[in-house]
């Protein structure tokens, strides 16, 4: 992906429409604090993140020997299962086992495996028509946008907008913005594409190595309609989706909803195991820098995320600069340390869309430290040159100057008589900090300076 | 006990009245409190910006200032946790670590250390708590709303003590006010956003003082306050319980 505009950039821009940004903050706020309301409600609460997140570093150690494990139960269960370096080879496999099938007509509930490698394109290209029928996908695919969030992909739309879109699309009643009558337009729709589609495509949440079963998670069924409707389903997982037991999936289920939306489960958690009769049943195993993540200390416990976006809702960057600032399959935090892992060039803006308050890590399920990877990716960036020259250097000569007593105290004195002389230069908006808010006003003489002429036991 | 006080570079140069209290404060509580003259920065700002392989000359000086005294003490979260995470002194390494071990910020050692119970200071004003993310959530000076865990707040613990002192919370308690060191420029419309967001819940419990203890993001607030006229003023946490 080619980054044109930086984060800040974009940030900026979203900000531009006041009440809308603030509208999109309360909204994700509201669902942050039905989170917090959920995880107050379960006494052992911490307890479970800490075992999720031991259940998730094992199985991270052992990767290999689990997936292998899975590989072999799913196969003698009669899936088909698939091997994919990068998200290519991914979309090539899928392609190939849709048009070996003669299949022109696909349906996909949410995965945000194939967002990633940008698996609806690729197949578009090649003539095939797939349509997204979680509800909020559906809605930013007839945008011909990305999903600005993992798990609420058109939150930064309201109502109105989805009303204009229907009607551009499925022209339904120009302006009327209930709700339920929005929805019912986009079911009936839906109803038509499950039936007369020829394969379903969906994501995986879990997959158990020891049964060769997954299973996947929807609040609106649309997963179970497509893989039950259809003869072909395939299953497209990234390599960190595996757990070693059936019934670590007790530690996860209670978890990913709470975290994701307050919810105490999402309303279907269906088992996949074997295909039924007559169906082919397929899976897809995508490394896609996953491998390369393993192998970065500071950064593989990344991978143990599940995808819930506790810190997307929680994030106060986030939730002032919407996802589609994030210019990444997965925006956030979570998507900040993961992205650079991709492309270190598109993304070094990324790891900076930070304050590193922290709030992400707390949220987190898996206890993934992700506040900490954004200061490590941090360091990684500028050594690697992704800074430029001049910040590099504005840099050095700002650590020489903090570092050096004299040099400091020079410094000090000359900007703060500079600040009284010449108030209006400081406060000029060109600088940024200026722009919207005043600089302090410059005593006259430094704490250093006043206990020198007041106190002599330095 | 001796004690070493570090003041941020920042508040040095623009608000010494926060480091002439921090000193009255522990003096006042029976510390034999030195300053060390060429103290300068805790190299946070390179560090958080991509280049802490810069901040070893701060790291030098630091480790040469502060390693003689049995606690250092500072009147912020943020510095004191850079500190203790990532001072380094190749060349000095057993001070480094008695540094990183003894550095406190100034209301967890009024508590913890000096274990004070009640603080003879009066400051009759409504007061708004802005509670700093580096304090809270990495040294742990306040329970967290995102955690299960028991409530406590070592700033509040002191407050309360504080005669005619009414503590208000804004409605989001522990939002970060969008400071974030080289964040606040690099990233100016999110950061102003998010300080604008904090202010406008403080005015909405009409507070007269927004405190805390960390000046950074206190000097971001007040920032936005004096561009938008406000009477609302900010007030550091060592100010109010150094106040008679």
């Amino acid at each position: 992906m080619n980054r044109v505009v930086e984060h800040s950039e974009e940030a900026a821009a979203f900000l531009k429409d006041e009440k809308r940004a603030a509208w999109h903050d309360e909204t994700l706020w509201f669902v942050r604090a039905k989170r917090d309301k959920a995880a107050h409600k379960v006494a052992d609460w911490e307890e479970l993140r800490e075992t999720a997140s031991q259940i998730k570093d094992h199985t991270l150690s052992n990767l290999d020997e689990y997936l292998i494990q899975f590989e072999k139960k799913a196969k003698e269960n009669g899936i088909i299962v698939h091997w994919a370096s990068d998200g290519n080879e991914h979309n090539q496999i899928v392609y190939d086992i849709l048009t070996k099938n003669n299949v022109k007509h696909v349906v996909k509930s949410k995965s945000m495996l194939t967002e990633e490698c940008q698996l609806n394109h690729f197949l578009h290209y090649k003539g095939m028509a797939v349509v997204d029928t979680d509800l909020g996908e559906y809605i930013v695919q007839l945008r011909h946008e990305q999903p600005s969030h993992i798990v609420l992909p058109a939150i930064h739309l309201k109502k109105e907008d989805v009303s204009k879109t229907f009607h551009e699309h499925l022209h339904t009643e120009k302006d009327n913005i209930d709700p339920t009558y929005l929805t019912r337009a986009a079911r009936k729709v839906l109803r038509e594409k499950f039936i007369t589609a020829d394969a379903a495509i969906t994501g995986v949440n879990f997959a158990i190595a020891e049964t060769g079963g997954f299973v996947i998670c929807t609040n609106e069924g649309n997963a179970d309609l497509g893989a039950h409707a259809n003869k072909i389903h395939i299953a497209c997982m990234g390599i960190e989706k595996i757990i070693p037991k059936a019934e670590h999936l007790g530690v996860f289920l209670r978890l990913l909803a709470r975290s994701a939306t307050g919810q105490p489960i999402t309303t279907y958690s269906s088992h996949f195991h074997r295909p039924k009769e007559g169906q082919q049943m397929h899976i897809v195993l995508v490394d896609n820098g996953r491998t390369r993540q393993l192998g970065r200390e500071e950064f593989r416990n990344s991978l143990k995320c599940i995808r819930c976006a506790a810190c997307f809702n929680t994030c106060p960057v986030y939730r002032r600069s919407g996802g589609h600032s994030y210019h990444n399959s997965v925006a956030g935090p979570i998507g900040a340390i993961l992205a650079p892992n991709l492309d270190m060039k598109a993304n070094a803006d990324l790891p900076f869309a930070s304050t590193l308050c922290g709030s992400c890590t707390n949220v987190c399920p898996v206890k993934i430290n992700i506040h900490e990877q954004l200061w490590s990716w941090r360091q990684i960036l500028m050594k690697e040159g992704y800074g430029g020259f001049a910040k590099k250097s504005a840099m050095k000569t700002m650590a020489a100057v903090l570092s050096n007593s004299g040099l400091y105290r020079l410094s000090g004195k000359m900007g703060r008589r500079f600040m009284g002389w010449f108030p209006a230069l400081i406060n000029n908006k060109l600088n940024p900090w200026s722009k919207q808010r005043d600089m302090p006003a410059p005593p006259k003489q430094s704490f250093n300076e006043w206990y020198k002429n007041n106190r002599k036991n330095g | 006990m001796k004690v070493g006080l570090f003041i941020p570079c920042y508040v040095d140069q623009f608000y010494p009245q926060v480091a002439i209290a921090t000193l009255q404060l522990l003096e006042k509580h029976g510390c034999e409190v030195h300053y060390p003259l060429h103290q300068t920065c805790c190299g946070q700002p390179m560090a958080n910006a991509g280049f802490a392989s810069f901040s070893a000359g701060c790291d030098k000086n630091f480790t040469n200032n502060f390693s003689g005294f049995d606690y250092i003490v500072s009147p912020s979260g943020s510095c004191v946790l850079h500190i203790k995470e990532h001072l380094h002194n190749n060349g000095k390494p057993e001070q480094a670590t008695h540094v990183r071990h003894h550095i406190y910020e100034l209301t967890e050692f009024l508590t913890d250390i000096l274990k004070i119970e009640n603080i003879t200071a009066s400051f009759p004003h409504r007061v708004g708590l802005h509670i700093s993310c580096h304090g809270q959530r990495m040294l742990h000076l306040s329970s967290m709303s995102e955690k299960v865990e028991p409530s406590f707040s070592k700033a509040e613990q002191l407050l309360n003590g504080v005669k005619g002192l009414q503590l208000l919370k804004p409605k989001r308690v522990d939002e970060c006010c969008g400071f974030g060191g080289t964040f606040c420029v690099t990233e100016e419309a999110v950061s102003v956003q998010m300080g604008k967001d904090r202010v406008t819940e403080h005015k909405a419990n009409n507070v007269e003082y927004i405190t805390g203890g960390d000046m950074s993001c206190l000097m971001h607030l007040e920032g936005i306050l004096k561009r938008q006229k406000s009477a609302v003023k900010i007030v550091h946490i060592a100010e109010i319980l150094n106040a008679q």
